[in-house]
């Protein structure tokens, strides 16, 4: 069987709170990823309180509904990205939500690892029948990306996001498992 | 119009009100039992709920309407008796985009097919655009919705989404739908 | 689409913590529905710590229990309770649990009835893979009403209960998603 938690560029962890909470709090001071990120307003949470965050989390335990991840580099052990499942059990579909705040590695193929990690642990671990995501219209890399490994464009809800003193869109993916097995069978030939 | 005489809460036949805690826990309930209606309403499984259940949830809801600001519920109420017979939810509201998301169900089968739900979603959007002052108002709908995806195109929204496949029941999968609404497109057709 | 409350002697309705105490505990006074319905020491409550634990329960009933009162349809009786439980959303199986506390009801088709509506809901509306059930040997109603509603035998685990001086087992049975399809026509 495959390994679940190995790409060819990144690792997959559980990060502990401290460590956690610090990288977050490095990473939110770069607005163009946050804002890339999250149509929520840009703004900053204090070290404590991503860490209270983060314990809590280890005290809540695992919820069959979320599996986050934290994101390492193979080559010199760098934290520098996250990704995360949220699923819809009765649906059998998860959101992905996925970044990578330390732009240095912007660009280079470690999203693109990330995301056939996190597909093929969706779809061959927890056996899931469609993943979905969201993305802001002013944001090709990642449309680029997520095109790359095999997500459709589903539409665009129109004006959605207001920032920047403009009315931007949000476009909207899904994957299918049948597609992304066809894609797997495809490579392999 | 926009002036400010013009009712926000008063139809022809019905009327928008807050929650009774003591009556409308007894009749939702009721509703709850409709599976026909639960399949429509919700994406989540129908199931059926106590009014003790519904008084809870009402609570809960009230607190977090309190509390986090970005929801706004509407019991609908025939005007000739106010009696409870639908819900009208504008929620995810986000402020800084100027968007949020409206949920409309009429609950009792006697009560549908009178063309309240055209009136609760009129009063609905000139609550959103010309109160809240939102930007875009967005529906999901489920495919085989037909009458949902009909009022919806009613009042000028637009399909935009079709999220292929994301839901699953009755032995089959099927599309959920996203419709949205700009304001200048509301206004547009709500002059006319 | 169907109605997924209803079959054609009951309907499944929502479980009120205040009646469905007063019947658990009225309805656990009969030994044989206790020895019945469960593993565990036939013994009796009040109905106010019956509540007390149910009002509890039900708060926290999440996407992995679906639990249901029982009703005729012709008067609205309650008759007893059903719950679905899925204990495994990768292998989408979950445990069916049926207790019809009212014995006037049993050995008449009630069972039968109720179990097809839940495994109507289970396939059509949770989109479960398959249902799982344990039963007891001495049992022998339940188990015809269960191969009655689809159930098919997997096993048993052998001589796991100790009642009345001798040992018995417990059967397991199981309906997977294509069958019940097939025998619905899906």
């Amino acid at each position: 069987m495959r390994d679940l938690f190995r790409g060819e560029l990144v690792r997959l962890t559980m990060e502990e709170p401290e460590a956690h909470a610090k990288t977050e709090s490095h990473w939110q001071r770069d607005s163009e990823f946050i804002r890339l990120a999250d149509s929520e307003p840009a703004h900053m949470v204090s070290e404590k309180k991503w860490k209270e965050w983060f314990e809590k989390r280890v005290e809540n335990g695992f919820s069959p509904k979320r599996y986050p991840f934290s994101v390492r580099t193979l080559v010199d052990d760098k934290f520098i990205g996250f990704f995360g499942l949220w699923l819809d059990l009765i649906h059998n579909e998860a959101w992905i939500g996925i970044g990578i705040g330390d732009r240095e590695f912007w660009g280079k193929g470690y999203g693109t690892d990330m995301l056939k990690l996190a597909l093929q642990y969706a779809f061959t671990e927890l056996n899931l029948y469609r993943v979905s995501l969201g993305l802001m219209d002013y944001n090709p890399r990642a449309l680029r990306a997520y095109e790359k490994v095999g997500f459709r464009l589903e539409g665009r809800t129109r004006g959605d996001v207001q920032r920047a003193g403009k009315h931007n869109d949000s476009l909207w993916m899904g994957i299918l498992r049948e597609e992304w097995l066809a894609m797997q069978n495809g490579e392999k030939q | 119009m926009f002036d400010i005489q013009t009712q926000l809460f008063e139809g022809k036949d019905i009327r928008f009100g807050p929650i009774d805690h003591e009556k409308d826990p007894e009749i939702e309930s009721k509703w709850t039992h409709d599976s026909e209606f639960m399949r429509m309403f919700e994406i989540d499984p129908a199931r059926p709920m106590s009014a003790a259940m519904l008084k809870k949830k009402y609570e809960k809801l009230e607190k977090e309407i309190e509390e986090d600001k970005n929801v706004f519920y509407f019991a609908i109420r025939a005007k000739e008796d106010d009696r409870l017979i639908g819900k009208a939810v504008i929620n995810r509201i986000e402020w800084s985009n100027g968007n949020g998301w409206i949920r409309l169900g009429i609950g009792a089968g006697d009560d549908r097919r009178k063309g309240y739900g055209l009136q609760a979603l009129a009063m609905l959007l000139r609550f959103a655009f010309a109160e809240l002052n939102l930007y875009r108002v967005s529906a999901s709908v489920q495919e085989y919705n037909e009458a949902g995806s009909a009022l919806l195109k009613k009042f000028g929204f637009v399909e935009e989404v079709r999220r292929r496949q994301a839901l699953d029941r009755d032995g089959r999968r099927w599309d959920l739908l996203i419709f949205g609404l700009l304001k200048d497109e509301w206004a547009n057709q709500a002059k006319a | 689409m169907k109605d997924i409350y209803k079959g054609e002697l009951v309907r499944l309705s929502a479980m009120n913590a205040d009646e469905i105490s007063k019947a658990f505990s009225r309805w656990g006074r009969d030994s044989e529905f206790k020895r019945f319905l469960d593993s565990g020491v036939a013994n009796m409550a009040s109905h106010t710590a019956i509540n007390k634990w149910l009002e509890k329960e039900l708060e926290e009933q999440s996407v992995n229990q679906h639990w249901f009162s029982i009703r005729k349809l012709d008067d609205d009786m309650l008759l007893g309770d059903i719950d679905l439980y899925v204990y495994n959303w990768s292998g989408r199986d979950a445990f069916v649990g049926l207790g019809i506390g009212e014995r006037e009801f049993w050995g008449k088709g009630y069972g039968t009835d109720v179990m097809k509506v839940i495994l109507r809901y289970a396939f059509t509306e949770i989109n479960l893979k398959r249902v799982t059930l344990n039963v007891f040997e001495f049992n022998p109603r339940a188990i015809r009403s269960y191969e009655k509603a689809g159930f098919r035998h997997e096993g048993r685990m052998r001589q796991v209960l100790n009642k009345e001086g001798r040992r018995w087992d417990m059967p397991f049975m199981g309906i997977l998603r294509e069958e019940w399809m097939e025998q619905n026509e899906h």
